[in-house]
């Protein structure tokens, strides 16, 4: 893998409001490099946080990327001015332009340097035979891979992820994991990954943020080979914590 | 329970049809009126039931319309229609019975505009030209309209005002233009705008136009009909005359 | 008669093009709005199909004459009256067809969903941006059939155009108030011929459109 998915900085970001009648009061920190998981039960507010980041719902708060501010009181950029790439639940592909389309759409339209080139993302991905063909044609972990390189291709500065492989059954989830791993070591911006999945994220996360009722969980951040340093007291209260919210721990 | 019920319904429906023709021996009869008669055919039809006991049942449209639909079976039993023409094709096509073809009422042609003295006496409106748009009925479908150009020509102003002329496709279209204000001046029905007290008009003399003879007849639906033989009969009387002639037209 | 099939069509081209203009917008407003009040401006757009062509004919002709207080406004810009013009008569046949653009249109935004333009903003598309290159090529049936319904309405369109635009030739004498005129003054032979050919043409007119969407559909596959 010669290319790298290099970034600036880390995400802090705070939200708080009520959106459709869930209240919503996230205060989180996602650091510079590596993926950071966010897990827990259904309704919990993840998607949510996911589309405030990505400014596609507005909420009051706060956010801030590497040295920018995307948001505060008096700021709020619209989402096509956030370098961000969103991979979506179902793919959501445009369905009226080829998987070549669906690549260069976001990466025609970036007016950052282009760090992530065409044939890197192709050959990460392996989308190579798939770049003539019409989504309408791919099956779902296909579809879903293509959504990931139209993300990188926009040369964002952060990756959000809402539970890209819960749409796929198990046999392209396990196509598209390896794809998601090579991902992984080759990405230098912040990336956030929601999913309920303890597996997935034992593979794929750095981190692992927790949520539950519209917050995140105080002390849900955890990365793994800090584990150790904690007191029995905390891992027991992250445990019970990661076990309401349906994932089972890995600790 | 179905069937029997529309039985029953049949029975009421024979038994009301029995019982209302014995009363009087009254008779229903179809009439298609051209649209331009709507007012005076209405009245004539209360009078001749006044007078005969039979009902007239009136359909108002287009002439050509009727005729159409006349020529493809349509059960009028007598049309009165806002022209000669289509009458005596339908008796030279043998629609109509022979011989029963006469004029009900001779029309009289009006200029006329919603503006106060712009259609005075002599129509020099149309020679001095201060108008924009002139209305008129289709020439080659109503006779209203072939009486406009007649008139124009004889006043030797048609070619000066061709350019601006527009056609409605009926005489009460062509009325419409000029009510909405839509052209400024039209050749309209003197029945039309006789109770419209303002605007200015003039009244065209018979002696600039062919006679716009409006023709009845009776079809072959209605040859054997009392009814139908009665209404036309009735449309020569004295009564309905003095009707026609009320409304704005000329009656034999 | 080559006059009246041309200024027909003339008249159905150019409503139908400035028609999908006007009703593009209104379309994506009424796709995107949510509050009740929404359903004033879908009644209003309707409208103009509950009411008979001489109805809506007949209050066009007030509203363009001379008097009425619209054209007042047009005054000082040189413009006195729209009746028994060509202008008029596009005019009339864009309000006349408006449902027949508006609805298929939005049904076709509607069905699009909120998804791909929220796609196209995380790619950093503006929101114009994306409406152009994503939107409208995703509901490009809906424009079509919208395409399709205005101009075969317009050609048959009758009511209207014979109220408002006095059967003036070459400018306003459209093939069915020619062939409304024939019938009346019993051509019937000219009638016939002209019907029939009115009926060829457009069934030729719509099988082509209808092809033409079939391919649009086959190319990505």
């Amino acid at each position: 893998m010669s290319a790298t998915f290099a970034g600036k900085g880390g995400v802090t970001g705070r939200f708080a409001g009520t959106v459709g009648g869930f209240a919503l009061d996230a205060d989180f920190r996602l650091e510079p490099r590596g993926i950071t998981a966010l897990s827990g039960p259904s309704g919990a507010g993840k998607t949510t946080l996911l589309r405030c980041i990505a400014g596609l719902t507005r909420l009051s708060g706060r956010l801030v990327v590497g040295d920018e501010i995307w948001q505060d009181e008096r700021t709020f950029l619209a989402p096509h001015r956030r370098p961000v790439g969103v991979v979506f639940q179902e793919p959501s592909l445009l369905s009226h332009l080829s998987v070549r389309g669906n690549l260069l759409y976001g990466a025609r339209r970036s007016t950052a340097k282009a760090e992530i080139g065409l044939d890197d993302t192709v050959d990460l991905l392996g989308l190579g035979p798939l770049l003539g063909r019409a989504p309408a044609n791919l099956s779902g972990g296909e579809r879903q891979r293509v959504a990931l390189g139209r993300a990188l291709l926009s040369q964002p500065r952060l990756l959000l992820m809402d539970e890209p492989l819960s749409s796929l059954d198990a046999g392209a989830k396990a196509e598209i994991l390896p794809y998601l791993e090579r991902l992984h070591r080759a990405l230098e911006i912040p990336a956030l990954y929601i999913s309920h999945d303890a597996g997935e994220i034992a593979r794929l996360a750095d981190h692992v943020l927790l949520m539950d009722a519209g917050k995140v969980s105080p002390g849900g951040a955890v990365e793994r080979g800090e584990l150790a340093a904690l007191s029995a007291e905390q891992r027991d209260g992250l445990a019970l914590a990661a076990l309401r919210a349906g994932l089972a721990p890995q600790l | 329970m179905i069937i029997r019920r529309r039985n029953l319904l049949g029975v009421a429906v024979l038994v009301a049809l029995v019982s209302g023709a014995g009363a009087s021996w009254a008779a229903d009869t179809q009439v298609a009126v051209a649209a331009n008669f709507t007012d005076p055919a209405k009245e004539i039809a209360t009078a001749f039931k006044a007078q005969t006991g039979h009902t007239a049942s009136l359909t108002f449209g287009s002439s050509g319309e009727f005729y159409a639909q006349i020529a493809h079976g349509a059960p009028y039993e007598v049309f009165l229609s806002a022209d000669a023409d289509r009458p005596r094709k339908a008796e030279q096509d043998g629609l109509g019975v022979a011989g029963s073809r006469f004029t009900y009422a001779v029309g009289r042609l009006a200029l006329y505009s919603t503006t106060p003295g712009l259609a005075v006496d002599g129509g020099a409106v149309l020679a001095n030209g201060k108008f924009e748009k002139l209305a008129i009925a289709d020439p080659a479908a109503a006779p209203y309209g072939a009486a406009a150009v007649q008139t124009m020509k004889k006043l030797g102003v048609y070619d000066r005002v061709r350019g601006r002329i527009v056609t409605g496709t009926s005489i009460s279209q062509t009325y419409q233009f000029v009510q909405t204000g839509a052209a400024e001046l039209g050749f309209v029905a003197w029945s039309q705008v006789i109770t419209q007290a303002a605007g200015s008009r003039w009244l065209v003399p018979s002696r600039e136009h062919d006679p716009i003879e409006q023709q009845a007849i009776l079809l072959q639906a209605g040859a054997r009909s009392p009814a139908a033989k009665a209404f036309l009969a009735f449309l020569k009387s004295p009564a309905a005359v003095a009707i026609i002639r009320k409304y704005g037209y000329e009656a034999r | 008669m080559a006059e009246v099939i041309w200024t027909t069509l003339r008249l159905a081209g150019v409503t139908t093009v400035l028609l999908l203009l006007v009703a593009t917008p209104i379309a994506w407003w009424l796709a995107r709005q949510r509050s009740w009040w929404k359903e004033v401006v879908t009644a209003l757009t309707t409208l103009p199909i509950i009411l008979p062509p001489s109805v809506l004919g007949f209050y066009l002709l007030i509203a363009i004459a001379p008097q009425s207080p619209l054209m007042g406004l047009l005054h000082p810009f040189g413009i006195r009256t729209l009746a028994f013009t060509f202008e008029g008569l596009v005019i009339g046949s864009m309000v006349y067809s408006l449902p027949f653009a508006v609805q298929p249109i939005r049904n076709a935004f509607e069905a699009m969903g909120a998804r791909p333009m929220e796609v196209a903003a995380t790619l950093r598309a503006s929101p114009l941006d994306a409406f152009f290159t994503v939107a409208m090529p995703l509901a490009r049936r809906g424009f079509l059939g919208a395409a399709v319904q205005v101009f075969a309405h317009t050609v048959g369109e009758f009511g209207v155009v014979l109220m408002i635009g006095g059967g003036v030739p070459g400018k306003t004498e459209v093939i069915s108030v020619r062939m409304y005129r024939l019938v009346e003054s019993l051509q019937y032979g000219d009638a016939h011929r002209l019907a029939a050919g009115v009926v060829v043409f457009s069934f030729a007119g719509l099988l082509a459109a209808l092809l033409i969407e079939r391919r649009a559909d086959r190319k990505l596959r």
